[in-house]
């Protein structure tokens, strides 16, 4: 079963393949798209068989700058020649650590954070993660106390810190940056004398206010290219989430220091783009026309389908954080927990996985400080099954409420007038906030 | 504090060897037909050009593969969403009888030992993750592929120790090389945790012998250590003794149910064989289950297209195909190996004898000034620079005898190889002319009557040599 957004965006893109191999290419003087066809009468497989050059197919990478500064409202521009392209941004994310820091060095991450990265950053790097302890009180927002911390934390385990590593939209949580977090960051990293590294990968999935703010952005509008900090800050990104293309294995660095972008074209031997791909996506993402349209098609359906499971939720009594991005949301279980704990979360995580029959993300996975949230994605699916899972979940909160009330019979036979004063603390406490 | 890493910041990715300055010597000056027919030509790439029209006409007749669809249905979605580390089944089951093929189906292999990679690039710096920690050793004899200084030990921390081979034996391994180089690790103080080798060989172009195949067994199995035999130019053997792959003597010694079983892993590719680098599909192939559990975990950092999957599923799965294309492009090879060992004999150059690979192990010693690595790195320049052609010196191979140089054969046209071996003769010629001349005018101005007659003598005994 195939999510209605996933049936039409590939038969879009499809369909633009197709029209790619009637009509001839501007620009990129390629008249189909098709290996084994023609280019001005030369056979372009034999070319593209060969080419394994770490700086990538010229043409693509100039596609792909074009559409990341696309994403963000052409307020920005990339340079072609500052992009490393990389086997999916699991390969980019890893190959910026070996370039950055040395084993038994750091990086701080806000938490919670994607699961992924305590194999992608660590596990072949040997360089630590210190998390940056974000919370509800302010809907997990990164504040300069919580850096601080971080960074006395690392110095407390004797890890010398040379990054902080942030995913803006962020995984799981949905949310875009605000403005003031990434200025906060700046500083930070301005004064400390390290890198910043945002992983963009979400950039294309924002689908409402506030929008989002690209850390370049806030650079240049602090005025820092001939700055120091300029160097410093690095970005990722992929085609996996926002196209949909995760198979297809295209994700880049972005970096404006040289012996970086040097270094990580090197490493990219590692782990190269197959030509086969480079060259598709460098038409596709060559047709302006298409891209506008995918932008603004794809967010429509991203927030439609989001609105969905953030109403759906409502009814169950379930609240999320609000989010403005990504393919997910970040829900608040609290009040399904038996206590404030993380074990008390891995029960209602196994239960809703084995009952509900539902697989979720327990926060716990990406390392959040507070039992309870959970990452629900929502556009993996047709429309019918998340409404069907919906479903499920609405009977689930509701069966535990009335478990909640069989409770409360059971201890009147067994109490004494306390129990009168114990039914009324129950109610105030458990089942009015639920059906809020 | 030091901003970026050692690794970033230094040499050990090993690219500034003359391996790799050839190359971009060749970049800026590339020869081409029409446009820069005195340009460099290169010969310092091991591609395989010469079966193309092969691919292409399967791919002409095959359209679906290359069009992402199945039976006339679209399947982009599905191959656009698949990114499991375990590799599509097709593929995987098309690529471990492909193997099978090409060692004449004198072993198979399960598809469920096989880890697809980005390149052997890939598969090499991932065994070596698997195997070995930072500051251990693996073993690799001389001389050997320049690029493994980068993929074995740039960003893994491991230390290559080389088996010494020498033209004494036109490069075999043998046994007390094996146990010298064990010694000058130890000596190091490196655990030696593994050899590597390649088969066959680059650069030198040869199949390992059954012999140096059983003596590799016994010294691994003695040792207690691995055995990684990287396989990439499997497919290109065009002639006797005929490719015999490790695991065929693994399976002769009837070594399935021991140790060392586990200890053999080999790695593979489709950029020689198949001629196709751009696309990055390599292997690791091995019987131990947590290698290969591990190395699929580590394959997330270099996965291969699934787009690319798809095609070449669809390609190698069709053994009408496959079983053409290995032979056809065995002859095409050999006979190419050919015009360009016949051509450099007419420059009195001789080659070590090779039935495999995409080059030449060419031996130009007795054009070197003095038996030195300077005088071969002066030798290279020349040649790269006047004669136009770029052609990997042995130093950069690790090769311990001064004089050796890789050429490739297969990476141009007939009319190219042809050009490149004219303008080798023409050098050999002036070399010649100069030096005899040059010689004799200073010999008689400085010597003797009958000093200089005995030398004129002996010199033009030794031009006939050249001459052979």
């Amino acid at each position: 079963m195939r999510s209605r957004i996933q049936r039409a965006s590939f038969r879009w893109v499809s369909q633009r393949i197709s029209s790619l191999l009637i009509c001839s290419s501007h620009g990129l003087q390629i008249t189909r798209t098709q290996l084994g066809s023609k280019k001005g009468g030369q056979s372009i497989f034999r070319e593209l068989a060969l080419f394994q050059d770490y700086h990538g197919l010229p043409d693509f990478k100039k596609a792909l700058v074009e559409f990341m500064a696309e994403i963000r409202g052409n307020k920005v521009s990339f340079d072609q020649n500052k992009i490393v392209l990389t086997a999916g941004a699991t390969s980019a994310n890893e190959t910026l650590m070996f370039c950055l820091a040395e084993p038994g060095e750091a990086f701080l991450l806000p938490t919670p954070y994607y699961p992924g990265f305590d194999r992608d950053l660590k596990w072949r790097t040997g360089v630590e993660i210190v998390p940056i302890q974000c919370t509800s009180s302010n809907d997990f927002q990164i504040t300069s106390s919580a850096l601080e911390e971080a960074f006395h934390e690392a110095r407390r385990r004797k890890l010398r810190v040379k990054g902080v590593l942030v995913t803006n939209p962020s995984n799981p949580l949905g949310t875009t940056m605000t403005r003031n977090e990434l200025n906060l960051l700046l500083s930070f990293v301005t004064e400390k004398g390290i890198h910043l590294i945002s992983d963009e990968i979400y950039s294309g999935t924002v689908f409402s206010s506030p929008g989002f703010v690209s850390i370049l952005e806030v650079l240049k509008d602090r005025k820092c290219e001939n700055s120091q900090v300029w160097d410093r800050v690095h970005i990722v990104y992929s085609l996996s989430k926002d196209l949909g293309l995760p198979g297809f294995r295209v994700g880049a660095i972005y970096s404006n220091d040289d012996t970086v972008v040097s270094a990580a074209t090197k490493m990219s031997s590692f782990g190269l783009v197959s030509s086969q791909t480079q060259y598709l996506l460098s038409a596709l993402l060559s047709d302006k026309k298409f891209t506008r349209n995918y932008i603004s098609e794809n967010k429509k359906r991203l927030k439609q389908r989001q609105t969905l499971l953030v109403k759906g939720l409502e009814k169950a009594g379930i609240s999320c954080l609000e989010s403005n991005a990504g393919l997910f949301c970040w829900v608040n279980m609290k009040h399904l927990l038996s206590s404030n704990t993380f074990t008390a979360e891995m029960e209602l995580w196994k239960k809703i996985v084995h009952e509900v029959k539902l697989n979720i993300s327990p926060g716990s996975s990406c390392h959040c400080t507070e039992p309870g949230w959970f990452r629900v994605c929502f556009a993996n699916m047709s429309e019918e099954t998340l409404n069907l899972a919906i479903q499920r979940l609405k009977s689930f909160v509701e069966s535990m409420n009335s478990q909640s009330h069989h409770q409360m019979l059971k201890s009147s036979r067994r109490k004494s007038l306390a129990k009168w004063v114990f039914r009324l603390s129950f109610d105030h406490d458990h089942r009015e906030p639920e059906e809020r």
